[in-house]
């Protein structure tokens, strides 16, 4: 077997974490300059590269990261989807909450399926991973799937042959409609599964409970049994350390 | 009767070359595959649910169970996407014995893969010989954390404890001769340290073995030479990584590229196939086991050198000594806090990659400021070469099928999470 017998453009530069905030800005400047303001550029504490886009620029920006030699994004490493309904919320105020423990300080309302006639519109996001391997860079772009129920994304199957799951697990867990799927069924979850598991306002817990009755001689649904509690409330705190000044140095 | 052209045939769940839980439904002409649509979920534990309602450091477990023949590397994606957004600065020593477990485990997964595809496609004594030495790796995760499998080592800002001076010993037992027992308990007279060397000294040997049974041999060959070819384009555009992107030709590992801990520092090389085969998947992953060994090594003799601390002493984020907490009021509260509500994480999001035994091991966390993640998703590399199932068995037999399950070195725990 040759060891590193590659094809020549397979090489990619060797990257130390030192030159590699170089190599976002140089290609956030290329980034920028193509795409104009079909793209915002969020700020990162991490030394990453992340955009937010129109979901409707989508294909359009996605094609030619890809095609695009400048850019090169030629793998779809991830889809992630994205619920921000609970975001910056903490589970039990110290000041209002009652001594009687922490399951009653914790407000609840769960749903199976949220049939609200629309979204707030930065409620679902899918999120991106690209990389680039000529290049040696990753980037990351967020789009919000609006305010329709269900939410809707353009798939970018066709751009990236590796989404197909990936767009399916988000679909399955969040409930985001890929338009253009070729096959968007449920991955994860058990068959006729109802609800999306992984919405803020589905319960950790689920909603029914599956057991077999020996008298009937069938599967039975019924609804769960256990009580929801948290153990540890969640707290967010301010931390000084991570002040906003600092963090828009990237 | 009438002539069947092609029909549909359920593989699994319960087959032992599914690797677990696959349900894979074929369509099937005669013995030629046409389509395959694996179905997965069977072992979905809703791990990124649940790390969503946990302080940080409560899920450094789970992640020992997703892929859970390579423990400590999954926990490293997750401790390292954490430090990312808290800007830690991990203590060198640490950074060593990380890369050493990782590559521990990276022989340890090999090992399994090696043992179990082995098995598969009919070469059962490589699952006898790789189990053997899959024990005595089995043994440092036990002398360093105290379990064999989820070991939770791994905390963001280092290592959980330093490497123990002494390695546990067998005891006395009817079930083994004196002479026997003598044996075993000579490599474990020493430290940890002196007991991997051993292993390090000895296990080049054992590929050999391994190589002498398998590489060329004509059954071996005639089952993986030309198996579901992937091309490097294709291979790019399917989301492959690891061995699989390598197998296909394409010179890409984290390790060198992207160097995480102190990568930079050791000297290896990476194996490339040629022809993206299973055949040349298989030469990749053994070839990656000698240089895996070659790490240890390295990290062997720079951890004999240079003792030093292990875990930042940063106590915000790590729990102060037992002998601090018992006359500094501080150390007492931050132990205290530590441990009933955690540490909170500046709002932002991070995602870590590291060279997976299998492939590109992604953690993605988003924070909102809080003790808990707000979304934690896991990139796992089984997942995006599983996908790719039909693509690969279309056109092969049925018993090819069984190979291609094998070369993917699919593992349900992180497939599913």
């Amino acid at each position: 077997m040759a060891s590193s017998s590659c094809r020549e453009r397979f090489v990619a530069p060797l990257r130390s974490p030192d030159n590699m905030s170089d190599q976002n800005e140089k290609m956030a400047n290329k980034i920028e300059a193509r795409f104009g303001d079909q793209i915002i550029r969020v700020p990162s504490t991490c030394h990453e590269l992340t955009y937010e886009l129109n979901k409707d620029d989508l294909l359009e920006v996605a094609t030619a990261l890809r095609n695009e030699a400048d850019f090169g994004f030629e793998m779809l490493i991830d889809v992630c989807g994205l619920d921000y309904l609970h975001y910056g919320h903490t589970e039990w105020e110290t000041k209002s909450a009652s001594g009687t423990g922490f399951s009653r300080g914790v407000k609840r309302k769960s749903v199976i399926l949220d049939e609200a006639d629309e979204f707030d519109p930065k409620r679902f996001a899918v999120v991106y991973h690209l990389l680039s391997i000529q290049n040696n860079i990753r980037l990351r772009l967020r789009v919000y799937a609006g305010i329709t129920n269900p939410p809707i994304v353009k798939s970018v199957v066709d751009i990236w042959n590796g989404a197909n799951w990936f767009e399916r697990e988000a679909f399955d867990l969040f409930g985001i409609i890929f338009e253009g799927h070729p096959d968007l069924r449920r991955i994860l979850t058990d068959y006729g599964f109802i609800g999306h598991p992984f919405r803020k306002d589905f319960p950790v817990m689920g909603n029914v409970e599956v057991s077999y009755d020996t008298e009937q001689g069938r599967v039975m649904y019924k609804p769960v049994s256990i009580e929801p509690r948290t153990l540890v409330p969640r707290t967010i705190r301010d931390d000084n350390r991570y002040s906003t000044d600092l963090k828009d140095a990237n | 009767m009438a002539e069947i052209q092609s029909y549909t045939m359920n593989f699994g769940p319960q087959h032992p070359a599914a690797h677990g839980v696959l349900r894979l439904v074929l369509e099937i002409e005669g013995e030629t595959i046409q389509r395959a649509d694996p179905h997965v979920g069977l072992l979905h534990r809703g791990t990124e649910k649940l790390a969503e309602t946990k302080p940080f450091n409560q899920s450094i477990g789970y992640m020992d169970r997703l892929d859970y023949v390579s423990m400590m590397c999954n926990e490293h994606g997750y401790v390292l996407a954490i430090e990312k957004l808290l800007g830690v600065e991990v203590p060198i020593r640490a950074q060593y014995i990380r890369v050493m477990f990782d590559e521990i485990t990276r022989i340890l997964n090999h090992l399994m893969w090696l043992g179990a595809h082995g098995l598969d496609i009919g070469a059962m004594t490589m699952f006898l010989y790789c189990f053997r030495e899959r024990e005595d790796l089995m043994d440092c995760y036990e002398a360093v954390s105290g379990t064999r499998m989820h070991a939770t080592y791994y905390r963001p800002g280092g290592v959980y404890r330093d490497l123990p001076d002494s390695m546990p010993k067998y005891a006395e037992s009817k079930f083994r001769s004196k002479k026997e027992l003598d044996r075993m308990n000579s490599v474990r007279a020493g430290s940890l340290l002196d007991f991997i060397e051993d292993f390090t000294n000895r296990f080049p040997k054992c590929v050999d073995e391994y190589e002498t049974l398998l590489t060329d041999n004509r059954i071996w060959k005639q089952r993986t030479v030309n198996i579901a070819v992937v091309s490097p384009e294709r291979a790019m555009q399917l989301g492959f990584t690891g061995p699989m992107l390598r197998g296909s030709g394409i010179e890409w590992d984290l390790r060198k590229k992207q160097p995480y801990e102190i990568y930079n520092l050791v000297d290896f090389d990476i194996p490339v196939g040629v022809n993206g085969d299973c055949y040349d998947r298989y030469l990749v992953r053994v070839e990656e086991m000698r240089q895996s060994n070659r790490i240890v090594k390295q990290c062997i003799d720079w951890l004999r050198d240079n003792p030093g601390p292990v875990i930042t002493e940063d106590h915000k984020i790590t729990p102060p000594t037992r002998v601090e907490m018992k006359d500094d009021m501080e150390s007492l509260i931050h132990h205290f806090k530590l441990f009933t509500e955690g540490y909170c994480v500046p709002e932002g999001e991070s995602y870590a990659a590291i060279e997976h035994p299998k492939g590109e091991f992604g953690v993605y966390i988003v924070s909102d400021g809080a003790n808990k993640p707000y979304r934690v998703k896991i990139r796992a590399p089984g997942f995006a070469h599983l996908s790719s199932m039909s693509e690969m068995v279309e056109g092969h037999m049925l018993a090819d099928v069984v190979a291609v399950i094998g070369t993917q070195d699919i593992v349900f725990g992180e497939v599913d999470r």
